[in-house]
């Protein structure tokens, strides 16, 4: 899918540490990955892996109170967002980036009409008029398929839906044209026939629009119906990087491998008993000196308790952080 | 597994919890909301009976309303043989023992300041008269058969991840030897990874005691691995209930087609090539539920009859129900319901 060509998104050894009472915690750990124009990545990962801190750290939208972000860059537009001032970034996130949050009750502001809401990003970030920003709106949410949309600008968040609301979320992100946007769980507090319909409207919007969208999510079904490339994470790390069907149909690290197996099918086969992955999720307490999926691996060895494996690339876009190799079942040579 | 026990474990009749709503100064009863509006099922001794549905579709209502946690509105609810549905809180005390409840919220459902033995051994200090040792033996005992480990015992719950939690609640339902566990959302607030363990420890733990299970989820395909039977709710009434690979493989009600329609599954290439059914609109309120049947405003085959009469809940094939206008009887009437059927009362 990925033309060669500019990344429009290009992050670089990103790392970010949250200073808690117990310690610091490595939420995100050396972090590098590449966004091409148009394409759609999704991020896998369970609570913890670092894959919603990572996009925030991008956009810094953590803010400065316990988190420290750091890294080599983090290239959008010609700039590098890691070194920017809070205006600019700002500025990045109204118009250059849009983000759409996971809970729908939560991110819209209860006292304001969804119009009102609409249009600010719409006045500040691209300075239109009130009556044009109106209008606009009126636009966007007919964009996402709100019938009525003139009339419904004047109505509260608490007038609309769940899946209503998630897709009033979309329209505000979409408000001034980004470039990019990234999408944070933005169908799992929704129901599944509510899901269906927001997936078959995103799909509709790439197609319209042809924006870049990250795709934070922890449901594999859902990776499998709309991305083009997929970033698995575990311990603040992508631990493996594929083109969708590469990864589903030729999984290398032993998380993802698991991670496929423990999830039960819908249709096809039906297993009488469902493959686990034992243990935890690790708490990062130092940045990784081991591979940190040693704990719950079942082909850990040696190595991997010494070093941290470097993701290696072993196919066209297709890399993974293991010393592990499937095909042999053999470490792989040094 | 499924050899047909002589009477259902627990058995349901038209079962009604409906919740008034009060408005004005005088709070005058203006309406109801029908959270659960007429349902009936069985559940078999030591089968898994998944009741599905989308948020609001009145699934955890009738989970609690089953266990008598509200007073219902209408209907009979047999639990072993004893009949609960009217019987008052102080008697229903006595009867607890035999059912329990796994809720889905392990954090929200275990008090932060007790530790683990003082959860799991409440119900051992409230219906049984067991010496302090007796008490700790059986608390070791369930930590035990739940997998976690003794010396836990005098922790407490924040100092427990999310699966390790959930463990506590299950050992403290299975305390008083039940028979019957509701087990509501039990992994809905889980990590995939943690899922599967907690899902694999509920199925061996059926094995060992002899569980029947009331297992409600959204997740349809997690209750495709656990349950024998599926009964899919939607707007306070079930649409759809039959053995699990037949509702599965061919699904009659047009609303469990289009739910289990709107599973994504793992697999890019047949993800691509599947039909989608996407449903339009929203789930009614309850509130104010639709003329006829309940699923006639999101419908993609409703007409007009489904606008003015309320499809009967009926067998149409064996142990297959579902109320649908369009979907044709293929039971002869003559066959007596096998195990497990809602004959009518």
């Amino acid at each position: 899918m990925s033309e060669a060509g500019a990344a429009v998104l290009e992050v670089k050894d990103l790392k970010t540490v949250f200073e808690t009472g117990l310690g610091a915690v490595h939420a995100v750990n050396s972090v590098s990955f590449d966004l091409m124009p148009g394409e759609l990545l999704g991020v896998v990962g369970e609570s913890g892996s670092g894959k919603s801190v990572t996009m925030m750290s991008l956009i810094g939208l953590l803010g400065s109170t316990s988190a420290i972000v750091d890294g080599a860059h983090v290239n959008f537009d010609g700039k590098d967002l890691l070194k920017v001032s809070e205006d600019e970034l700002r500025a990045v996130r109204g118009a250059g980036i849009g983000f759409v949050f996971q809970d729908p009750m939560t991110s819209l502001n209860p006292v304001f009409t969804v119009g009102f809401q609409l249009m600010e990003p719409l006045r500040n970030h691209m300075g239109l008029s009130k009556s044009a920003a109106r209008m606009r709106a009126a636009e966007l949410l007919d964009l996402v398929g709100i019938a009525d949309a003139t009339r419904r600008l004047s109505d509260y968040p608490h007038q609309f839906s769940g899946g209503m609301r998630q897709r009033v979320m979309i329209a505000m992100a979409l408000a001034c044209d980004p470039k990019v946007l990234i999408a944070d769980e933005p169908t799992t507090a929704l129901d599944v026939t509510i899901q269906a319909q927001i997936l078959e409207l995103m799909k509709e919007l790439r197609n319209k629009i042809g924006m870049a969208i990250i795709w934070i999510t922890h449901d594999l079904g859902v990776i499998a119906g709309i991305a083009d490339r997929v970033m698995v994470m575990y311990g603040g790390q992508i631990v493996e990087q594929a083109p969708v069907n590469e990864l589903f149909q030729n999984p290398q690290h032993p998380y993802t491998r698991a991670l496929l197996k423990t999830v039960p099918n819908i249709r096809g086969g039906r297993a009488e008993r469902l493959r686990v992955i034992e243990g935890q999720p690790p708490i990062m307490f130092s940045s990784p000196r081991q591979c940190t999926y040693h704990t719950r691996c079942t082909h850990a060895f040696e190595r991997c308790l010494k070093f941290d494996p470097d993701r290696l690339k072993i196919g066209e876009g297709h890399d993974v952080a293991c010393f592990w190799d499937p095909v042999t079942g053999e470490p792989r040579d040094e | 597994m499924n050899e047909a026990p002589s009477a259902p474990l627990v058995r349901v009749r038209g079962l009604k919890m409906h919740f008034p709503v009060h408005a004005g100064l005088l709070r005058r009863h203006v309406g109801d909301i029908k959270a659960v509006d007429d349902i009936s099922l069985d559940v078999n001794e030591s089968e898994t009976l998944g009741l599905v549905g989308e948020s609001g579709c009145g699934k955890s209502t009738a989970g609690r309303a089953v266990l008598r946690l509200y007073d219902i509105t209408d209907g009979s609810i047999t639990i072993d043989g004893t009949d609960i549905s009217n019987i008052d809180q102080d008697k229903l005390r006595h009867l607890r023992p035999k059912m329990q409840m796994i809720f889905q919220d392990p954090q929200a459902s275990l008090n932060p300041r007790m530790t683990v033995a003082g959860i799991v051994g409440e119900p051992l200090v409230e219906h049984m008269s067991l010496s302090k040792n007796e008490r700790l033996d059986r608390i070791y005992e369930l930590m035990d058969a739940v997998g976690l480990a003794r010396s836990f015992a005098n922790r407490y719950p924040h100092e427990f991840s999310g699966g390790q939690r959930q463990r506590i609640g299950i050992a403290r339902a299975l305390a008083l030897h039940p028979k019957f566990i509701v087990c509501d959302e039990p992994i809905a607030a889980l990590d995939v990874s943690i899922q599967a363990q907690v899902v694999n420890l509920l199925e061996d733990l059926q094995e060992r005691f002899g569980l029947t299970y009331l297992f409600i989820s959204h997740d349809l395909s997690m209750v495709r691995h656990i349950a024998d039977r599926v009964a899919v709710m939607y707007l306070g009434k079930i649409v759809e209930l039959a053995p699990r690979d037949e509702l599965y493989a061919t699904p009659l009600h047009p609303y469990t087609q289009a739910l289990l329609s709107a599973v994504p599954e793992p697999d890019p290439v047949r993800e691509s090539q599947r039909k989608h059914i996407i449903l339009t609109g929203d789930v009614p309120s309850p509130a104010n539920a639709p003329v006829g049947c309940n699923f006639c405003t999101r419908c993609p085959k409703a007409e007009d009859i489904c606008r003015q009469i309320d499809p009967e809940f009926r067998e149409v094939a064996p142990g297959h129900f579902t109320a649908c206008h369009f979907v044709t009887d293929t039971t002869r009437k003559t066959a007596g319901s096998t195990a497990g059927n809602e004959a009518n009362t």
